[in-house]
Order: C-alpha cells, then structure tokens, then sequence
C-alpha cells in the first residue's frame, strides 16, 4: 500500500504540471488540520505542572518540592498551575487550553527508553512494534499529496512517532537553512544495502519537500531565546506554510529531574509556556490558530512522592496540555489519585494514551483510531 | 547415510579450506574494512601495510598496539583544582557568568583534545573502544560540569578500553562523573535514589526484562554511601549515609554493598551477551546473530570479562568478513569527520570546528544525549543531519580559497546546544577552518602512479550509487565519491 503510494507520488512528480498550485488544488484531499506534538523529554513531573494543591496528601507527599498554595495559579477550587506557566492562564481564561488529567497505561514501565518506545508506537506494555503510531495513521490515511510531508521532527533527536512505515517525515532545524542545503540531496537509485537505503529514502524525502516549503512568512511575534523558542519559531513558519504539513514535533528537557528539581523545573516550564504563548500568537497571526492543536506528551510522569535530594523518581501517570483555537477549555481525566497510590508508590492512570491519541485522530482528522491503535479508546470531549 | 570415513574426509575438508580462507591475505580490500571498521578511516599507506597480513596476524597486530593512556597531552586545566559544586552556589552573578564561560571554552578544548587523540594515536582501536565504553557507560558534561570529572572517566575509559570489563564496571560506580551524572553521589540510607541502580541493570549489564522493580529498590540500598568528597571531587564512602541491612538483589541475599550488587551482575549471563550484542552492532552489523553473540558471550566470561578475547573473536569471525556485511553500517559523525581528516591527510591546526562539526551532526562527544548514549545505526541519518553531512564534506573538497564557515554550523553556533559558545567564539570557529582543505595534488601524488585504479576501494566501503568516472583526474573523483551516498557507509 506504501508502495503505491510513493510510486504514484513518482508519477505526480513526473506529470507535467505537477508544480502548480491548480494540479495540486485537484488532486489534493481537503486540507488537514494540523496538529503540533511536544515532547516533554525525561518525563515530566505531572504532580508540580497541574498542581492538586486543595488535597492535603500533595503537601504531605512533597513538604521540600511542593509548590506552596499561595504560589499556585489557580484554575480551580481543587486544581491551578506551577507559576511558572502563568503564561498560559489567558488561555485558560478563553477556553483554549484543555488540561487531561492521568494520562498513563496499565503495567506501567519504569524505563526513559521503553517507555517512551510505547507512547511512540502506541503498543501495549508488553508488546514491541516497529513503526511510529503517527507514521501507522499516515499509512491508511496518506495526507494531500500537495503536503510537504506528512510530518517535520524539528531539531535533533529521533523521529518518534513518525519512525518507520514510509511515512514521508523529514527532520529540520530551520526551514531557510533546509532549503539552502536540499540542493545537497541528489543520488537517485536502488539499493539491496538496508543502511544504504535507508539514506537514499531520507534524499528522496527532502527533495520532495523541499520542492514544497517555503520559509519565508514573516511574524510580528518575537520569539523567546533559547532552542525551545527556536523551535517555536520553526514550527510557526511550517505551519504558515502555503503547502501543509500534518505533524510538526517539537521537543524540551530534559525533565528527568532525579534531584534538586525546583529549579530545573521551573526553569524547563517558563520555557515551555512562553514557547507556547509565542506559538500562538504567530498562529493567530498566520491565520491557523483553529485549524492547528498544540498537545504535550512524555514516556511517565514522576514518583508522587519527592525523594530525598529533592527531586523525583520515574513515576507513571502525569497530566498533559492540548491548546489550540479549535479546542473545548477545561479539566479532563480524574485528579491525581494521591490516596490510592500502587506498591511503588506511583499514581494510577485515568486515561489511556491510546485514548489521547485517539482523540486526534478521529476528532481532528477523523481517522479511524481503531485500526491504527490495534483496538477501540475511548476519546475525550477536548476538541 | 555417509560413511565414518566419508564423514571425516568432509570435516578435513571443511577445515582446511576454512583454513585456507583464513590463511589468505586479506588484501587491499579487507585491510580497508578491517581498519575502517575498527578506526577513524585509514591512509592508502595504512592500507597498504596491512593487505599482505593474513586475517589473524592483522587482528593481533592490531590488538597488540592497544593502548591504555593517550599519546597527545591533555590541556593543562584538566589538572586545575575541583571546583567544587557548593562553591558555585554561592557566586555572584559576574562571577556565575565568568564561571560559566570558562567551562564552555574548555569543555570544547577538551573534546578537541580527544578528536585530536583519534587523529593521531598509532592506535585507533583503543579511541574507538575507549568511545564504546563512554557510549556505554554514556555521563554527560552538560550535568556533571567539570572537565576535571569528565576528563578523569574518559582515563578510566582507555585504560580499560582494551582491559577488563569487570574492573571497568567496579570503577564506573565509583567514578565522580557517574556518581554526579546518575545521583548516586546523594543516595543515602534515608533516602536511596534509584537512578544508577537502575541504569545499571537496565544499561550497563543485564537489559530491559532481566530484573524486577524490586531488584532496583534493593539494589538502589546496597549503593548507599558510595558518594564525592564535596572538596576535592573524588570518590568517597559514607559509612554512615550506608544501608547495612539485609537486601535481595537478584535471588541473591544478604547484608549487600554496591560491589556484592555488580559481582552479582556479573554473575549473571545476559551481561556478557548484552555486551557481546552491542559489539556486533558496533563492528558488525545492525542485526545480531543470537547464536554467535552466545558464542562470544562465553568466550567473554571464560576470560574473566577481559576484553582482548572478546574482541579478538569478534574480528576473526566469519561475520565481521563477510561480504554482505561490508558497507552494513552507517558512520557516526565522529567516524564521518575524524575519518575524512585522516584518510586524507587533512591536519588542521585547530579541531575546535571538528568538534562543532560532530554535536550539528548529533555525536558531541562528553555529551551523549541522554544515559542511553547515542542510538546510532540508521538513526544517525535523517534529512537535517544528512544535509549537515553532506554540507560538511562539501565545505572541506569545495576547494583551498579561504571561506567563513558554512551555514549549518554558523546556526547551531548561533542557537542549538545549551552550551552554545559566545560570539568570539564563533567568529573565531568560522575562520577557522580555513584549513580544512583537502589537497588533491598533495593527495595525487600520495597514491602513486597506479593509485586511481584502488581509489573506490580506499574512499567507499560499498560501491557507489553515482557513477565513477574513472578516466576522470583523481581530485575530482574524490570530490564525486565522498559526495556519494556511500561515503556515509563503514
């Protein structure tokens, strides 16, 4: 099926008008929303980002790391924000920010690198797949042939959700540097070598897409300093982009927070938030801000309970932040179990990351999430 | 049936022309392989010297030449005095700063350093093991943040590079930077912190699915007291930060300390297999075969976890000579950049744009990405750090006019790393790589007059993809080949 597909890409390429903007316009489906992935790289301690600050166990659980009520942004009367992400109170104030409480899976693994295998795969616990769970959806369900590419992985580190299974994503740390450098990509050829071929397959892609983007939109938003705001940037100029892409994945860390977290932490969260807050106001501008939602997701949360250098164990469940024009505001999930702690001292989870997946694709691009997930989640009102 | 006799007529033959494989030369071809996979690329002359050597004389002599201690001297502040964490606490902001500074400008000397070892140690096996291991056992500057610390394991590294795996792991749970990278430095009786516990069950020894969470609550107790004396930054034990009481690690009981725990690893036998697959990986291809692996697994533990065995029946395995595994694996960006330097004779007088060069590719040496180390293989490739590969190359064959740096760099000087150097700095990297020029006359005549006809041997480990003009003058055939997919291949 894959295969047809590149094939047919070929024959795009190769038909005479195959640049144009009218060839594209009547081949391509309707345009695809978009939705932009961060990775909190590390795991990020859910309990200190969504605080549950009225329930009595949270300060008991962290007398060191706790953040103290009267720091809290309050949400709610039970629930608020580290203050660090103040930032995004506004879009908690417009209904724009959605908060999914518990996010996890059953048997949780306490591994960086398995467990963020089966957020990127979408497998069970003790089930090992080779391709991403985006790059699975883009298999059934191609995007417009007129996109980019399905997916862009900005900045360094691995392809994730879109590893594996064709799926035309491509890595960039600048769209302008990208296509200044594409001219570089030039063999053409079959190959029996899988590494060999594995190079020639990335070529093909950033030819492909190159002859696509453009990196040329310029924003009133100023973008914060730093690589996280780097990548902010980057984003807004792909998702400005007059051809489309589906994905954009973006990341931050590392929150792997093991001891003096305070800092570190708080440090990490501004970054993410005044990243966020930038991001949408480019949006805005670029006149995507309902068709684009910004979801966070890491490999576990953290050890409710704060251990004694002042930091955090791997843990499990954790909350994560969808935000976007298109999103309906509000608490979803269950608060934080503090009371019904498992043997290990770890959360119980309310929602099935498959479920969260679930959500995007068929609330947002309307795909069916069974096939792609290996079985039914249950999605949330969130968009 | 086969008769006893007819039987043994055929195992005779099958060991004589087993023999006689083995006994052949390994020719132009297999010493290319040979030192391309187990170095930093290699000379037409380094070639040259090892094609007449049979399969097992080429692995001994370079296992012979294996080295504990580093040829080039190491800058003088990796002899500085620690400075110690608690001090830093309490600087005032210019002080930080200026503090930070420095550390920026010498973390850089010091994998400058290191990429200078690799250019011009006579033995490019011990930096490449010595690599492994720091792979291995990956501790990053970025969080331990002392040179002195990072410099003192990447010793530790080498001596043992080629030494003993077992004698490497006691150290490694005593080594400053590891303690600092993975917690333990803190981890007390009151309080046990699980993250070295874990990592090494998980990482260093026994892989994922081998231990419970319980094996790394118990294990996380034994390394109790194994911290830093805040002062000078050495190894310390707290007697009274230690947990005495009994533990159950792995079926095993009793009142443990952290060495009980890694004997108990090391008695155990998934961790010489899991060392012996990631070996395959490294030297081999990206596919294990588990029966081999099994069969150097034992070979590595009969030994007592020294090295040396280890690696020799790695290399005379019909697997590292196979055809089908020549040019099976990519090369990692220290391979890519380290290898064209030196398989051209390109020595520039400041490696600090190497360095640059290896983190815009992803492989900044000292700082792995996280404590699995760098994932390599296919992973090492996708469209950004294939276009910076390519942009690389492009830069040092483009020709000998002076040039400011290219693009990718000067960006990922500009943002990119937490680390990222200061303004100086990066103007001074953009001139300087003013001598990373590749010389095709010098390199001509280097080759001799019938050095053209090797040229595709000596610069690509699989054939390449564009056509190679052979009539073509030999500088503008290299330029072609090291531009070709292949050249991303070892």
């Amino acid at each position: 099926m894959t295969f047809a597909r590149r094939d047919f890409l070929k024959l795009a390429a190769l038909a005479p008008f195959a640049g144009s903007h009218a060839f594209a316009a009547e081949m391509q489906a309707p345009a695809r929303k978009l939705l932009i992935l961060v990775e909190l790289r590390g795991g990020n301690d859910g309990l200190n980002t969504v605080i549950p600050y009225a329930n009595p166990s949270y300060a008991a659980l962290r007398p060191r790391i706790g953040i103290a009520r009267d720091q809290v942004v309050k949400l709610t009367e039970t629930t608020g924000l580290h203050p660090a992400l103040e930032k995004l109170h506004a879009r908690w104030e417009a209904r724009e920010l959605a908060i999914v409480q518990g996010v996890g899976y059953p048997r949780p693994n306490l591994s960086h690198f398995r467990s963020i295998e089966i957020w990127d795969t979408a497998s069970s616990s003790d089930e090992y797949l080779d391709a991403g769970w985006l790059a699975r959806a883009f298999a059934l369900s191609p995007s417009p042939l007129s996109f980019a590419a399905d997916g862009v992985v900005v900045g360094a580190g691995s392809m994730g959700p879109l590893a594996g299974n064709n799926a035309r994503a491509i890595a960039l740390a600048d769209p302008a540097q990208f296509l200044r450098n594409a001219r570089l990509a030039r063999d053409e050829g079959e190959t029996r070598n899988p590494a060999l071929a594995h190079i020639l397959r990335v070529e093909r892609d950033v030819r492909a897409s190159a002859q696509k983007l453009t990196a040329d939109h310029k924003f009133e938003t100023t973008f914060p300093k730093g690589p996280f705001g780097n990548a902010a940037g980057t984003a807004a100029q792909l998702a400005a982009n007059a051809s489309g892409v589906s994905v954009i994945r973006v990341s931050l860390g590392s929150f792997d927070t093991h001891a003096n977290q305070q800092g570190t932490h708080a440090n990490l969260l501004r970054q993410l938030a005044e990243g966020m807050d930038a991001l949408r106001d480019a949006l805005v501008e670029a006149g995507r801000w309902n068709t684009t939602v910004i979801a966070t997701y890491a490999e576990f949360g953290r050890r409710a309970r704060e251990n004694q250098s002042g930091g955090t164990d791997h843990g499990t469940a954790s909350a994560h932040l969808v935000l976007g024009g298109g999103v309906k505001g509000g608490l979803y999930g269950a608060a934080p179990a503090l009371d019904r702690l498992d043997g290990e001292g770890n959360l119980p989870h309310a929602v099935d990351f498959r479920g969260y997946y679930a959500t995007f694709l068929e609330r947002w691009w309307g795909i069916d999430s069974r096939a792609v997930l290996g079985g039914r989640f249950d999605t949330l009102a969130i968009l | 049936m086969l008769s006893d006799a007819m039987r043994l007529i055929f195992a005779l033959l099958a060991f004589v022309v087993a023999f006689a494989c083995q006994a052949a030369a390994i020719g132009y071809d297999g010493a290319r392989h040979l030192l391309n996979r187990t170095g930093f690329g290699a000379t037409d002359a380094e070639i040259a010297r090892y094609a007449t050597l049979e399969r097992a004389q080429a692995v001994d002599r370079l296992l012979a030449g294996a080295r504990s201690e580093a040829s080039v001297a190491p800058p003088d502040f990796v002899d500085a005095p620690f400075e110690p964490y608690y001090r830093r606490r309490n600087m005032t902001p210019e002080e930080r700063m200026a503090s930070q500074r420095r550390l920026t400008r010498e973390s850089f000397d010091l994998r400058a350093w290191w990429l200078r070892e690799m250019i011009e140690t006579p033995s490019p096996l011990s930096e490449r093991m010595t690599l492994f291991w720091h792979n291995h056992f990956a501790t990053s500057q970025q969080k331990v943040r002392s040179v002195q610390l990072m410099y003192r394991q990447n010793t530790l590294l080498r001596r043992e590079s080629l030494g003993n795996f077992a004698t490497l792991l006691h150290a490694i749970g005593k080594d400053p930077a590891m303690l600092v990278y993975l917690d333990n430095a803190g981890n007390r009786r009151q309080a046990p912190n699980e993250n070295f516990a874990r990592e090494v069950m998980e990482l260093f020894t026994l892989g994922e699915g081998n231990y419970t969470e319980h094996d790394v609550k118990e294990a996380a107790r034994a390394f109790t007291g194994w911290s830093l004396d805040r002062e000078t930054g050495e190894f310390t034990y707290r007697r009274i930060w230690h947990d005495d009481g009994e533990k159950t690690v792995l079926g095993r009981s009793g009142r443990l300390d952290g060495d009980d725990v890694i004997d108990t690893l090391l008695s155990r036998p998934q961790t010489a297999r899991f060392v012996a697959a990631k070996l395959w990986r490294e030297f081999v291809s990206p596919t294990p075969d588990p029966a081999a692996v099994s069969r150097w697994a034992d070979v590595f533990r009969e030994a007592r976890y020294e090295v040396r065995p280890l690696l020799r029946v790695a290399l005379m395995s019909d697997a590292f000579w196979a055809e089908a595994n020549r040019g099976a694996l990519v090369k990692s960006p220290v391979e890519l950049v380290v290898g064209t330097l030196r398989t051209f004779g390109i020595h520039p007088v400041d490696l600090r744009p190497a360095v640059f060069a290896c983190a815009a590719l992803g492989q900044n040496p000292f700082a792995p990405p996280n404590v699995k180390g760098w994932p390599g293989g296919d992973a090492w490739i996708d469209s950004a750090t294939l276009l910076g590969r390519r942009q690389f190359v492009d830069r040092v064959f483009r020709g000998s006019e002076p040039e400011p740096m290219p693009m990718a760099m000067r960006e990922e000087a500009k943002g990119g790393g937490q680390a990222g150097p200061g303004a100086q700095l990066r103007r001074m990297l953009e001139r300087g790589m003013t001598d990373y020029v590749f010389d095709a006359d010098r390199f001509s005549r280097s080759l001799g007059s019938r050095g053209g006809d090797r040229l595709q041997d000596l610069v690509l480990a699989y054939p390449a993809v564009n056509t190679d003009d052979k009539e073509a003058p030999v500088g503008d055939r290299v330029r072609a080949l090291v531009a070709d997919a292949s050249f991303q291949l070892k």
